[in-house]
């Protein structure tokens, strides 16, 4: 089956060369980050995890998001998923080598990475989030690889698949609950110290990753000549709007806890992250245009998706460039809100209770762009892969 | 041969899995045989059992930045700390900081000027219930079991930077560079240097009580007497007295991570 991605169209290898020089620039990167050290980061004694890990924490979003797909289509047999439950899976192998590769390049000293198998420690979360990963990462290459071999050969899978399909739903949960709990349950970070983290993460993750397996079924539809189908992209949209109308009610109780409840070290982070602080006479507030801008696109995303649907117009052609622009939306919303605000926001008030603000280097930005690279690169592969095997079977 | 070739895949790729998971499960094994003893020991008392504390007098140390900053000179020197301008590439095992840093969660209104004035000296708390030892992935930090230090093997640490994420007390550095060009004391051959990549913090001494020696700060504050050391286990210890003696403060107790680091102020 893999065959077919070596041969394509001379766009999808020019697609494929363009992704390879940003993998070549993270790679040079990363490179130079091995040998000098983690010093060529923005990260410091203070702000002692980044970019690196903020974008390892929205990832694990994303590769949990293809439950939305899985859950409808095998669970409650919603059939108009049939065609785009092979996208769910294809878009979580990726998320989850982008999570691993960003966890590699935050390690101090990656060659010691086999450290964590060697010394098993059952009360590190890191440990148990290992775990988690490397189970859901197996149970998706097992049930994408089997299911659409089964698709490609005609025939129907192995029963014995559906026992993995249904062991990754709670596989799928379980990622990013733990991923949390990495947060979770440290004291003293006051900011992060909340029950609600866990259920945040998920529904943001329930609207992130879907909202990628729209924008490429409507890219998909336009230059590889496969279509998702109206209904199943209109009942993901329910599923994006729903989930993401969740992540801002969790938000909104975090605003309430602290704005309420006035205690300094809940208050302060979002302070920092929505109005600036200040501290010793100095204002720190160098995320508040991001968080706003979280803010805004995330309700005028809603606002458009919800009318597209209200207004019935969802089901027509015309409404795909519209479709795009609100999934956009909500998206770079949620990747601001967790994958910038929620890290930094936790981190920028120090244990000394001083405020410190991170900027990352071009170089730790560079190598964030080439993991990006690499998993847009295998996103762009397997979904080839899938597409083919569908247009094989229709012909 | 494509069938053949297939099934000498799978098994390979049964193998290596095993061969991959095989030691954890082994240790995970182990763990769990060893861990009854563990907890028992810690929730049935500590009797009979060292656990080593340090009270600060501040009232000794009000007026003496410079015995301060000898304190943390010994202790660079014992422990090869490297020096760092750039404060994000800091490496500090003892240091001193104002009031609010330091007792961020104690009211800081109104407070004496000698408070407002001075700096206060901070180092790990060598926790009885060490978030750090909680959260590391590889064991790399952990508790002396005979006498409470909360201790790090520089060697098993991956530079994951959890524990940095989980100490209430921002008392762990990480090294960002190569340590070693940044030693600008005279290198102590008694005690091993670090490599980059990996975090490290104060170690009450570890190397210097096996040795029957005392902590260098409390050796450098000598002249003052600002520094007691001793077994917090013992009644009799002078630690004990002194906190007997005295009304004291701790970091963040709230957090309930039981320091072993006590301020007289």
């Amino acid at each position: 089956m893999i065959e077919k991605a070596l041969r394509g169209s001379s766009r999808y290898w020019t697609w494929l060369g363009i992704l390879a020089i940003f993998i070549g620039i993270g790679a040079v990167c990363y490179v130079r980050q091995f040998f000098i050290g983690q010093g060529l980061t923005g990260m410091g004694r203070d702000i002692g995890w980044g970019l690196y890990i903020s974008q390892f924490t929205f990832l694990v979003g994303v590769a949990a998001g293809g439950l939305m797909l899985v859950l409808p289509y095998y669970v409650h047999n919603y059939k108009a998923f049939g065609r785009i439950t092979i996208l769910g899976e294809f878009l979580a192998i990726p998320a989850l080598i982008m999570c691993l590769l960003f966890i590699m390049v935050d390690l101090g000293q990656p060659l010691r990475a086999m450290n964590m198998i060697l010394h098993p420690t059952p009360n590190s979360m890191l440990f148990w989030d290992m775990c988690v990963l490397l189970g859901y990462l197996f149970l998706n290459l097992i049930c994408s690889w089997v299911i659409l071999t089964a698709e490609r050969k005609e025939v129907a899978p192995p029963k014995w698949i559906y026992i993995f399909v249904y062991l990754s739903i709670p596989f799928a949960v379980s990622i990013h609950t733990v991923t949390a709990m990495l947060y979770c349950g440290l004291p003293g970070r006051d900011f992060w110290l909340s029950a609600i983290t866990a259920p945040r993460f998920l529904a943001s993750a329930f609207a992130a990753g879907p909202i990628i397996i729209v924008l490429a079924c409507l890219l998909m539809k336009r230059i590889a000549n496969f279509d998702a189908g109206k209904e199943a992209i209109n009942k993901i949209l329910t599923i994006i709007i729903y989930a993401a109308l969740t992540n801002a009610f969790f938000v909104c109780l975090e605003f309430f806890v602290a704005y309420y409840s006035k205690i300094p070290g809940h208050m302060h982070s979002l302070d920092y992250l929505f109005f600036g602080i200040e501290h010793n006479g100095e204002m720190y507030n160098n995320l508040v245009p991001f968080m706003w801008t979280s803010v805004f696109l995330c309700f005028g995303g809603l606002i458009v998706l919800a009318w597209l649907k209200l207004s019935k117009k969802v089901m027509t052609d015309a409404a795909d460039w519209i479709i795009a622009a609100g999934c956009l939306a909500v998206f770079l919303s949620l990747f601001i809100d967790k994958g910038l605000g929620f890290v930094l926001g936790g981190l920028a008030i120090t244990p000394f209770e001083t405020v410190v603000e991170y900027y990352p280097t071009v170089n730790e930005m560079g190598v964030t762009i080439g993991i990006w690279a690499v998993g847009i690169f295998m996103v762009t592969v397997l979904y080839k892969l899938a597409v083919d095997v569908e247009h094989e079977v229709e012909e | 041969m494509d069938t053949k070739r297939r099934t000498f895949l799978k098994a390979a790729g049964v193998a290596a899995l095993a061969g991959i998971s095989a030691p954890a499960v082994t240790k995970l094994a182990e763990a769990s045989s060893s861990a009854v003893p563990a907890v028992a020991e810690n929730s049935a008392g500590t009797a009979g059992k060292i656990r080593y504390g340090m009270v600060i007098d501040m009232r000794k140390l009000y007026d003496r930045p410079d015995i301060q900053e000898k304190m943390a000179a010994a202790c660079r020197y014992a422990h090869n700390i490297p020096t760092f301008d750039d404060p994000k590439s800091e490496i500090k095992w003892i240091w001193s900081a104002s009031y609010e840093e330091a007792f961020p969660e104690h009211s800081s209104a109104h407070n004496a000027e000698i408070i407002e004035e001075s700096e206060f000296l901070m180092l790990c708390n060598h926790c009885d219930n060490p978030p750090c030892v909680r959260v590391c992935p590889t064991k790399a930090t952990f508790k002396m079991e005979h006498n409470g230090i909360v201790a790090m093997d520089y060697h098993r640490c991956i530079g994951c930077r959890f524990c940095m994420m989980a100490c209430p007390y921002g008392a762990r550095s990480f090294n960002w560079f190569e340590p070693r060009p940044h030693i600008t004391q005279e290198i102590n051959p008694e005690f091993p240097t670090r490599m980059r990549g990996v975090v490290e913090k104060c170690n009450f001494c570890a190397e210097r009580l096996a040795r029957g020696e005392k902590p260098a700060c409390q050796e450098a504050a000598a002249e003052v007497g600002a520094i007691y050391f001793g077994d917090l286990n013992d009644p009799e210890s002078e630690v004990r007295k002194v906190l007997a003696e005295n009304p004291t403060i701790q970091r963040k107790p709230g957090l309930g991570t039981k320091p072993s680091v006590f301020y007289i102020v």
